[in-house]
């Protein structure tokens, strides 16, 4: 990380010469000039950031849902065994790459942004994770709210997501990371790379250097930074987010990762 | 009828189901129907109602192509490695990391071997491609003590192992915090009993940390056997090139190219079958005896 970020920042010539190792050599911001300039990248990171904000708002709404009845027992929810399973077999077997790419094209999801943030919504670990909190929530609290006549949806909203903020945040950050970080469904839901969110653009320019526009502005600005200084750059840039959130999640996953593994 | 009666009450709790449940339906349930075109031979022009059914051929036909085997092999043996390297490599961690005293300093350790995990393939790709590069950190490196510059990821020998160890390297940090939480359930009066008797940090580790890991250990290594076909697809992806197909080819990539680049969806849907066949197998028998070893449950 820090070589790539110690290239990025580095005058080309002295990448190509080798001398850069983990301090940059002859400082430049060339190449994050060139990004900045770049529409292409915006544009993937507008996805992005859409993607994330859609992503979350969506997966966050279903777990909530799917979590409340899960977290009642057989004497308040009847078939609460039977919809649980419904969740988990979903975990353990899927129907596989090629039949899941139809569905999402039978449902016409192909080339919007909805491919990216509908079949992958429900997180059924997020879901097990979320109604086992619910759960611990003792039941006095609830039965007092029925009594003062309050409903379910009632109980849900002013009272179990009041008292499960710090796990509802967990979430909110780990699917933000995921929705970020996610770039292969991005190349296969998406048949025009103008629709590509910034990490599965990235890959495509990782992978494969030749497939960029230069325009004639693009061209001055090439002469001066190198393919190498420029996709550390932009994994650079990729990577910001992350780098950013990440100290506020420590604090969580951890702990989170511990209700999710180990249950009574 | 009486046993699908909803009480009113309840009826609230139903009303919340619908929508995860149409969603699941949909984009989990749905594809689970999808793999009849591996009976199939699928033409998208007549959909699954109108194809022709073929039986068996399809399993057939991928048994007489080279490919596979090489790709089955290639999985099972970079998924074994996998989950040989990494879970040695999260133990040892695990112990080091309990031997500091020095909260920071612990503290901070944690915080940067955690940090990879949250990073996506392609920008660790995008790391490690320009690393392994030949103009690439390691090789400029190398090049100090006189060694030929080596093109890593286009060597076939080279790639199972470069796909290990970085993963390894990606989710070790990871991987510790499990560990470490089996560590610090060790009974502190043991090491106490032991300081008394002389022995040695090492003899300590030996003696009585690592017999009350073996638990969590054998559970960890067990749950991981459910993914023996999950070789990293990600991972392999972002890292591969054609001069590696030979050695870093895996199911899922392979499914990838035949099922959706190349348009062989009856195939790639055959394949894709087996494999999840398979996988449920391995998880139901790794759940049944982690559930024996440790009564480790999920719900």
């Amino acid at each position: 990380m820090v070589h790539v970020l110690a290239i990025s920042l580095s005058k080309s010539t002295a990448v190509t010469a080798g001398k850069v190792t983990f301090w940059p050599v002859q400082f430049s911001t060339k190449s994050y000039e060139y990004i900045l300039k770049n529409s292409e990248f915006w544009h993937a990171m507008g996805i992005s950031v859409e993607r994330v904000v859609l992503g979350v708002l969506i997966s966050m709404i279903l777990t909530i849902l799917a979590a409340y009845p899960l977290s009642k027992g057989k004497l308040q929810f009847k078939h609460q065994s039977f919809f649980a399973w419904y969740l988990v077999i979903t975990m353990l077997f899927s129907g596989g790459l090629v039949p899941s790419y139809m569905i999402v094209r039978n449902t016409h999801l192909l080339d919007t942004i909805w491919a990216l943030v509908i079949p992958s919504a429900i997180s059924v670990f997020n879901v097990l994770l979320l109604s086992n909190f619910f759960r611990n929530i003792p039941k006095e609290v609830e039965e007092s709210a029925f009594i003062d006549g309050a409903g379910h949806v009632r109980i849900l909203v002013s009272l179990y997501l009041q008292l499960s903020m710090p796990i509802i945040a967990t979430l909110v950050v780990f699917s933000a990371v995921t929705h970020w970080n996610s770039w292969f469904d991005g190349i296969i839901y998406m048949s025009n790379q103008k629709s590509y969110p910034l990490q599965s653009y990235l890959q495509t320019i990782l992978l494969d250097s030749n497939s960029r526009v230069i325009t004639r502005e693009n061209a001055e600005l090439m002469s001066r930074v190198s393919d190498r200084t420029i996709k550390a750059s932009q994994v650079f840039i990729a990577a910001i987010p992350i780098l950013f959130v990440y100290p506020f999640m420590q604090k969580y996953f951890v702990s989170g990762m511990m209700i999710g593994a180990v249950k009574e | 009828m009486n046993a699908f009666k909803i009480p009113r009450k309840q009826l609230a709790l139903y009303l919340m189901l619908i929508p995860p449940v149409v969603v699941l339906f949909i984009y989990a349930y749905l594809p689970m129907l999808g793999v009849v075109m591996a009976f199939q031979r699928y033409q998208p022009t007549l959909g699954f109602f109108h194809s022709d059914w073929v039986g068996l051929d399809n399993f057939k036909r991928l048994y007489h192509i080279p490919d596979v085997k090489q790709v089955i092999a290639n999985t099972l043996f970079i998924a074994t490695m996998k989950i040989i390297v990494e879970t040695f490599a999260a133990i040892a961690v695990a112990i080091l990391l309990n031997e500091i005293m020095s909260q920071l300093f612990k503290r901070t350790v944690q915080t940067i071997i955690y940090f990879p995990y949250f990073l996506s393939w392609v920008i660790l790709g995008g790391i490690f491609r320009d690393m392994l590069s030949r103009e690439g950190l390691i090789n400029t490196m190398l090049a100090k003590f006189g060694v030929d510059p080596i093109i890593f990821l286009s060597k076939a020998s080279w790639f199972p192992y470069i796909l290990v160890s970085t993963e390894t390297w990606q989710i070790t940090g990871f991987g510790t915090i499990v560990f470490l939480a089996a560590i610090t359930t060790i009974d502190p009066t043991l090491y106490e009993a032991a300081v008394m008797d002389g022995a040695s940090r090492w003899k300590q580790t030996l003696h009585i940390t690592l017999p009350g890991m073996k638990s969590t250990i054998v559970l960890m290594v067990t749950l991981s056997l459910g993914y023996i076909l999950n070789a990293g697809f990600e991972q392999v992806l972002m890292l591969y090139s054609p001069g590696v197909y030979k050695t870093g080819d895996v199911i899922d990539t392979w499914v990838y190219r035949m099922g959706l680049q190349q348009a062989q969806y009856s195939l790639g849907a055959a394949i894709g079958l087996f494999r999840s066949v398979v996988s449920l197998i391995m998880i139901t028998v790794s759940y049944m005896i982690a559930r024996k070893i440790s009564d480790h449950r999920i719900f």
